[in-house]
C-alpha cells in the first residue's frame, strides 16, 4: 500500500528531519548535553576536585607570575588566590547549573 | 619495575622514560613514549583503512568498529558543537579521540607503555584545543569574542572582578582537562603495580602468601577490567570537553 519498502514506521518528513539534525542543517531537537561524562559518584567527585584545583592553580601561577614582574611579592599572590577559588565555584556552577540559565 | 627480592614497591619507575630503538633512537633521544604514539597513530590509520577496504553493504567486526567510531564522534560532533559549522571541526575531534584511545588501551597491554599517563603529553593535547578554541573563536566573531570574558547583566563596578575571574576560569581549561587525563591514567598504572608487586611479594612468602597473592591477582584481573573502561571514557570526555570549548566558541553566551 502506501508504505515505504523498507516498511519503516516514522514518516518520511520525521526521515528527513533525523537526517538533516544529524548532518547538522537543523537545530538539533534538543539542547547539548552539558555533562554527558559518566553520571557516576566517583567521577562527579573527581570532576569537582580537578575543576577547583584547577583554578585554583592558574591563580596562583598568575599571581606569583605578576609578582615576580612587579616585585610586590606576597600581595598579589594573595589577591589571586581568593579570585583562583571564586573562578573554581564558577566552574563548577557553569557543570551543575540548572540548564536554561546557564547558555543561550 | 616490580621490587622483587626487596621489600619495596617501585610504583613510579615504570612512568620512566628511556630511548627505544636502539642506538638510531637514542641519537635522537626517540623515547618509548615516542614510539608508542607512532604505534598508536599507526593502529588508528590501520583500524580506518583495513577497516574500510572491504566497503561491504554489511560491514564485518572491523568495517562496523571504523563505522561506529565514525558515527559517534559525528554524532558528538552535530549535537554538542552544534549548528551548520559543526561537521568542520569533525577531522579534530576524531583525530584527538582516537589518538588518546589508542593511547589509553594500548597501554592496558604488557611490556607497552602509556604516553597518555605523562602530564607533559596531555598538557600539550589539552594546550593544543585551547589554542584551537581560541582561534577559532576570535576568527568567529572578531574582537567581538573578547565579551566572552563579560557576563551579561552584571553591575558595571563589579566587572573588572567578574572578567578576572572568568579569564581564570577559562585558562584552567588548560590544566583541568591535562591533568583529569593524565591522573586517571596514571592512577589506573599504579594500582596495577602495586597490585602486581604484591602478587610477587605475596606469592614468594611461601604456603601462607598463596591465598593472598590469589587475591591480588584477581583484584588486578578486575583493575584491567576497569583500566579498558577508565581508557574509554576518558579518551570520550576529553573529546566531547573539547566539543563543549567549541560550542562556546562558535556560539557566544
Amino acid at each position: 500500500m502506501s508504505q515505504d519498502p523498507g516498511g519503516s514506521d516514522p514518516s518520511f518528513e520525521d526521515r528527513l528531519k533525523a537526517a538533516r539534525s544529524k548532518q547538522g542543517l537543523d537545530a538539533p531537537p534538543k539542547p547539548p548535553v552539558q555533562d554527558g561524562l559518566g553520571g557516576s559518584a566517583w567521577g562527579i567527585g573527581a570532576r569537582v576536585g580537578v575543576e577547583l584545583v584547577s583554578a585554583l592553580v592558574v591563580a596562583v601561577a598568575i599571581g606569583y607570575g605578576l609578582d615576580r614582574i612587579f616585585h610586590t611579592t606576597p600581595i598579589l599572590t594573595a589577591v589571586f588566590v581568593p579570585l583562583g577559588g571564586a573562578a573554581g565555584v564558577m566552574n563548577l556552577w557553569r557543570l551543575f547549573a540548572p540548564k536554561q540559565s546557564d547558555r543561550e | 619495575m616490580a621490587a622483587e627480592g626487596s621489600n619495596s614497591i617501585d610504583a613510579l619507575g615504570q612512568f620512566q622514560l628511556h630511548s627505544a630503538l636502539g642506538a638510531v633512537g637514542g641519537s635522537v633521544n626517540f623515547t618509548q613514549s615516542n614510539l608508542m604514539m607512532v604505534v598508536a597513530g599507526l593502529g588508528v590509520m590501520g583500524l580506518l583503512w583495513l577497516g574500510m577496504k572491504p566497503r561491504a553493504m554489511v560491514p564485518g567486526r572491523l568495517q562496523s568498529a571504523a563505522e561506529m567510531g565514525y558515527e559517534t564522534i559525528m554524532g558528538m560532533c552535530t549535537e554538542t558543537i552544534g549548528g551548520p559549522k559543526s561537521r568542520k571541526y569533525f577531522p579534530f575531534v576524531f583525530t584527538l579521540f582516537f589518538f588518546i584511545l589508542f593511547g589509553n588501551l594500548l597501554g592496558v597491554f604488557p611490556l607497552f607503555f602509556t604516553f597518555t599517563s605523562h602530564v607533559m603529553v596531555t598538557l600539550a593535547l589539552s594546550l593544543t584545543v585551547f589554542l584551537l578554541v581560541t582561534f577559532v573563536g576570535i576568527k568567529e566573531h572578531g574582537l567581538h569574542w573578547f565579551t566572552y570574558f563579560v557576563p551579561q547583566g552584571i553591575p558595571k563596578a563589579l566587572a573588572p572582578l567578574m572578567v578576572t575571574i572568568e579569564i581564570i576560569s577559562y585558562l584552567s581549561r588548560i590544566i583541568s582537562l591535562s591533568v583529569r587525563l593524565f591522573a586517571n591514567m596514571m592512577a589506573g598504572h599504579v594500582m596495577l603495580e602495586v597490585f602486581g608487586s604484591f602478587i610477587v611479594m605475596l606469592g614468594g612468602l611461601g604456603l601462607l602468601g598463596y591465598f593472598p597473592a590469589a587475591l591480588s591477582l584477581g583484584v588486578n584481573t578486575m583493575l584491567i577490567g576497569f583500566e579498558l573502561l577508565v581508557a574509554t571514557l576518558q579518551a570520550y570526555v576529553f573529546a566531547i570537553l573539547t566539543c563543549i570549548y567549541l560550542h562556546d566558541a562558535v556560539h557566544l553566551h
